[in-house]
């Protein structure tokens, strides 16, 4: 490719747009008290919200590919009145503030809520204030970056190899294993990363449906927003510690994102 | 996608940082003061607002409402606030300290504790005691912020352990979710009780056991709207100021 001459304005604007994003990240890194880092990092608290982060967003990423692949199947293949309307209402998360998603769910799933009114009678679970709720905030707002991505997967590939699997005498279910999923299989993995990066990121929802309770429903970002009034310096290492989770989410996916340049 | 993805995770930080805005309006022209004020203040200070630019037309208040840690964070890391109205004097203490106040600060009024539950107290609470009640949800604001801080201190001389299923942000969040039945009890201040209306009842807490709070007002140091922040803060401690402050209420300043 030839290298294209940078005309000045083009240049300052671009340089502009670029320090916007890095200036905040450089704030972080330059006024974190890297010297208490291992005594933030280790508080009982911070522990418990890491343990707690992980083991929702990995859940919320293990049911959004359970239910997620198939939507996204279903939307790739079947011809059928109201998909698209049915594509938007699944993938509405992704642009809905996160705080009204937490509201809605809570019309829905909370104790008095359209569903939940019926699982609390009948019986007796309640989702707010507890890890399932936090799961499940997670999931409404992360699944739809894994609709999206292995829908994109399942459109542009090449379908061929499926009709001669089928013409060679595979069952569907094989076809589907043994080749549709392998050759998904690198969109699968960034929408499934894509989609875990979400969860463990996700706040609005997650305070608004699960509330906030240390080892119960206090996540990673919501410890951040609480220590940030009592102790500065330990919320903007937890802040790094995400930072650098989100960074590694664009590494591992820089193929996908960068070109393989 | 990548963009859109990073513009979700930052969202709360990005709503936060919109809230403090309002330089704009405000720039060179002292017509106009920007109000950080906690939570707990959001309806009676709403009215404050309307009642002090009907006082003083030209002039416009714009407020910020958050838990008071949280608005102490903003005005430190530079948001363009010119007033102060803070829930507790630990926080306004902690802003005097590092140098961000223009004068002492003055208590404009007082409040105390209540238990918020659902419209008609369906699950029969009468007390501090109450609340330990199998089956019942109790909730309240992290340690954090100011009523949560209160709440703790509320019930150890009561003498009621009682461990919360959430630990909201802010007072405002503990009665939203009253409101929606997904909890049956929460502490909050007398004037959040009243404020919800019919939504919510309250049920007192004697004031032996109970926690005054005491909330400070002050100038943010090196405003350029020195003299309309000024204004508003003795338009707050007037006889108008303090009057409508105790229709919402409060308790008076002295």
């Amino acid at each position: 490719m030839r290298r294209e001459r940078v005309p000045i304005a083009v240049g300052i604007l671009a340089a502009s747009g670029a320090a916007f994003f890095i200036l905040p990240l450089l704030g972080l890194i330059v006024r974190s008290p890297w010297g208490d880092a291992i005594k933030a990092l280790t508080a009982p608290d911070t522990v418990e919200a890491l343990k707690l982060s992980l083991v929702a967003s990995l859940s919320a990423t293990v049911i959004a590919l359970v239910f997620g692949v198939p939507l996204a199947w279903v939307f790739a293949r079947v011809e059928f009145r109201g998909r698209n309307l049915l594509r938007a209402l699944t993938t509405l998360p992704m642009v809905l503030p996160p705080v009204v998603g937490g509201i809605a769910l809570l019309l829905a799933f909370g104790r008095r809520g359209l569903v939940g009114s019926w699982l609390d009678s009948t019986f007796g679970i309640t989702l707010p204030f507890t890890t399932a709720g936090v799961v499940m905030a997670e999931t409404f707002v992360a699944m739809p970056f894994l609709i999206i991505t292995v829908e994109a997967g399942l459109r542009s590939m090449d379908r061929r190899y499926e009709e001669a699997a089928r013409t060679l005498g595979a069952k569907r279910w094989t076809v589907f294993t043994r080749v549709t999923l392998p050759l998904i299989g690198p969109s699968l993995f960034a929408g499934a990363v894509l989609c875990w990066a979400r969860a463990l990121g996700e706040f609005g929802a997650t305070i608004t449906f699960a509330g906030n309770f240390p080892g119960v429903t206090q996540t990673m970002p919501l410890a951040v927003y609480l220590l940030l009034g009592t102790d500065h310096e330990a919320s903007y290492i937890l802040s790094l510690v995400l930072l650098v989770i989100s960074l590694g989410v664009l590494v591992a996916l820089r193929h996908r994102w960068l070109g393989s340049a | 996608m990548r963009l859109r993805v990073l513009s979700l995770l930052v969202s709360p930080a990005f709503l936060a940082a919109c809230g403090s805005g309002g330089t704009i309006q405000g720039s060179n022209l002292s017509d106009y003061a920007s109000v950080f004020a906690a939570a707990s203040l959001t309806d009676s200070f709403k009215a404050l607002g309307s009642a002090f630019q009907t006082a003083h037309p030209g002039i416009t208040v714009q407020f910020n409402f958050a838990g008071t840690p949280t608005l102490v964070t903003q005005i430190e890391q530079g948001a363009a606030a010119d007033v102060f109205a803070s829930a507790d004097t630990t926080n306004m203490d902690k802003l005097k300290a590092d140098g961000f106040t223009s004068a002492n600060s003055q208590v404009f009024a007082h409040n105390k504790l209540e238990i918020v539950v659902g419209a008609g107290n369906p699950k029969h609470i009468t007390g501090l005691a109450d609340l330990a009640k199998p089956g019942v949800i109790y909730i309240t604001e992290a340690a954090t912020v100011p009523a949560g801080k209160y709440a703790l201190q509320s019930l150890a001389s009561a003498g009621v352990k009682v461990t919360p299923k959430s630990l909201e942000t802010d007072v405002k969040s503990v009665v939203s979710k009253i409101e929606l039945g997904e909890a049956d009890a929460g502490i909050v201040y007398v004037t959040d009780v009243k404020a919800a209306g019919s939504t919510v009842a309250g049920v007192p807490i004697p004031d032996s056991v109970n926690v005054i709070a005491t909330y400070p007002i002050v100038a943010i140091k090196g405003t350029p709207n020195l003299d309309v922040a000024d204004t508003f803060i003795a338009y707050v401690l007037s006889a108008d100021g303090q009057a409508m402050l105790q229709s919402f209420g409060f308790l008076p300043a002295s």
